[in-house]
């Protein structure tokens, strides 16, 4: 059938083109991160006039990107490696012991991921500035492990539901203790939901902005959304370094996502229809 | 013996539990008890000695013209955000599941902008509003882009809302495909045996069957246009004039700005009733229209 052959193609054609001008400004950043800021205001589209680099060394030097990096790094990886752990065993205590205490903290974070963050900052930041605790990666990464266990442990506890008790049960017959069934028998069985956690908690903690914005206070702290926001109220006109930065910023997520792109979307549908 | 197995339970309860409740208590359950306390007294930074004194900080809230304004104008832009971001979700995810070549990775391409946070997201179209498009407008001789968009206050709206869209399209996107790949194919084949045509089906059957996802995909996106900040701060900062300041950034300014922690308190809090109202009301009001397959 030709008419359905051709509503194929405008299809196929539709999309395609759809989709390079939802990624143009994407490629208009990294075209205009290789050009001088006089060249930038001249002609924002036009090409470059060769590839150089020198804008990347100017803004990573500028904006101390390294340093942004390397905090952003630790506390994503801490923040994450923390909820997993700690929400994978709390779901587990949920599931498998079915005390009315359980069923009432259980109750109590599923309401706390309906509360958003805005209605926890200003208490937060009163009530930890006063104890002196701001300005400090460990404090955030507490934070963060406490803002994430409540959608960390609700994940789990329904992963946790369809395991069978029975594998467990014959552990405990060999004389296993708990602690020690979890993690050797029910831990590894656990893969796929953590894969899930993670990809959300890693967007979510590597993207982040208000808090870190509240909570770290000191240069030497910022993470990278902390040290890009910095550097662009620096260098307000300095369009060639800050198209520079914003393309560094972006690429390691970017490396992360082609890597793992299945996982991202898998995750990313189950932690929305949860 | 009994309390001995007691003793072991609350062993198990504190080794299981123990670090996660202490955290949640401590960053999430404390502070919000505080931050419901706080709004009933006249609590300021400079202000050690103080008393409690019912509602007047939400009386306050509700005579403050500029938080009003913000609100109306936080209002207006999640009235905009929710339904063009749902819409060119929905159509991207329609054609996208009707058979394209190469369907992983268009998907793949167009949740790119959910990669990105608001602060990088907001300087990405700064530049775009700021100096492409003038750049272009001029050029082309095209009056609507002549003038950077983050001058006025009604296009630095739009500004905004183009901005949100773009990312939140991506990602509902990806809760639409789920919902429709949900929709049996053999009531597709069933229809358009019986004559019924493209528009009747999507109509009367896609659109049927693919509510949860609708209700979800709303809901997201109004709870997240509502407490958008990020983004706010770095493609506008509030301007021109402070007359596109969304609620959040309000609340941010109110308390850390102008050190009024109990008042912005109190606009938080609001701030948070009216998005669950909001959010429940249309899921509520939604399902009743789901059908059971």
């Amino acid at each position: 059938m030709p008419a359905r052959r051709l509503s194929a193609i405008l299809k196929n054609t539709l999309m395609y083109v759809g989709l390079i001008i939802f990624l143009l400004p994407f490629l208009l950043v990294i075209l205009n991160s290789f050009k001088t800021t006089q060249h930038f205001i001249e002609n924002p589209i036009a090409w470059p006039k060769s590839f150089s680099f020198s804008n990347y060394i100017d803004a990573f030097q500028k904006m101390n990107f390294m340093q942004g990096f390397i905090n952003s790094l630790v506390v994503t990886v801490f923040g994450v490696l923390l909820i997993i752990l700690f929400s994978a065993m709390t779901g587990y205590l949920f599931v498998r012991f079915k005390w009315k205490v359980n069923k009432v903290l259980f109750f109590i974070m599923l309401a706390a991921m309906a509360v958003p963050f805005q209605v926890i900052m200003i208490p937060l930041v009163m009530l930890y500035g006063n104890m002196g605790l701001l300005d400090s990666k460990n404090v955030l990464i507490f934070m963060y492990m406490g803002f994430g266990i409540p959608l960390g442990v609700f994940m789990f506890h329904g992963f946790i539901k369809g395991i069978s008790y029975e594998l467990e049960e014959s552990s405990f017959i060999d004389g296993c203790s708990r602690p020690r069934t979890f993690f050797q028998i029910v831990l590894p069985l656990l893969r796929p939901i953590i894969v899930t956690l993670a990809v959300l908690d890693v967007l979510w903690i590597w993207n982040d902005y208000l808090l870190p914005s509240l909570v770290l206070l000191s240069p030497a702290n910022r993470t990278l959304p902390l040290s890009t926001y910095a550097f662009f109220s620096t260098y307000t006109v300095d369009y060639g370094p800050l198209m520079a930065a914003l393309v560094m910023t972006i690429i390691p997520v970017l490396i992360l996502y082609i890597i793992l792109q299945d996982h991202v979307i898998k995750g990313i549908t189950e932690g929305a229809i949860k | 013996m009994k309390n001995n197995k007691k003793l072991h339970n609350v062993g198990i309860f504190l080794f299981f539990g123990g670090p996660s409740l202490f955290a949640f208590a401590v960053v999430f359950l404390i502070p919000f008890i505080v931050g419901l306390y706080l709004t009933f007294t006249n609590w300021h930074i400079n202000n050690n000695d103080w008393s409690f004194i019912g509602f007047s900080n939400y009386v306050e809230v509700f005579r403050d013209k500029t938080f009003l304004t913000q609100l109306e104008f936080t209002i207006w832009y999640v009235i905009f955000t929710v339904l063009i971001s749902n819409f060119l979700a929905f159509f991207i995810a329609l054609v996208l599941t009707s058979g394209v070549k190469g369907e992983r990775w268009l998907r793949a391409g167009y949740f790119t902008p959910n990669l990105i946070g608001g602060i990088v997201l907001g300087y990405l179209w700064q530049s775009l509003f700021s100096r492409v498009l003038p750049f272009l407008g001029q050029k082309y001789g095209w009056a609507l882009f002549e003038t950077s968009w983050l001058t006025s206050t009604d296009k630095a709206f739009w500004a905004l809302v183009i901005a949100t869209s773009w990312q939140l399209a991506g990602y509902l996107m990806i809760i639409y495909i789920a919902g429709f790949t949900g929709v049996p194919k053999d009531i597709l084949e069933a229809a358009s045996i019986d004559g019924a045509n493209k528009s009747t089906i999507l109509r009367k059957i896609v659109l049927r069957l693919s509510i949860p996802a609708i209700v979800v995909c709303i809901f997201l996106s109004l709870s997240r246009s509502f407490l958008t900040y990020d983004l706010n701060l770095s493609l506008t900062k509030g301007g021109p004039f402070g007359s596109t300041e969304l609620a959040t950034y309000h609340i941010v300014q109110k308390a850390f700005l102008s050190n009024q922690y109990a008042i912005g308190q109190a606009e938080a809090i609001i701030l948070f009733v009216i998005v669950a109202v909001v959010a429940l009301t249309q899921s509520y009001l939604l399902k009743k229209l789901e059908v059971e397959v």
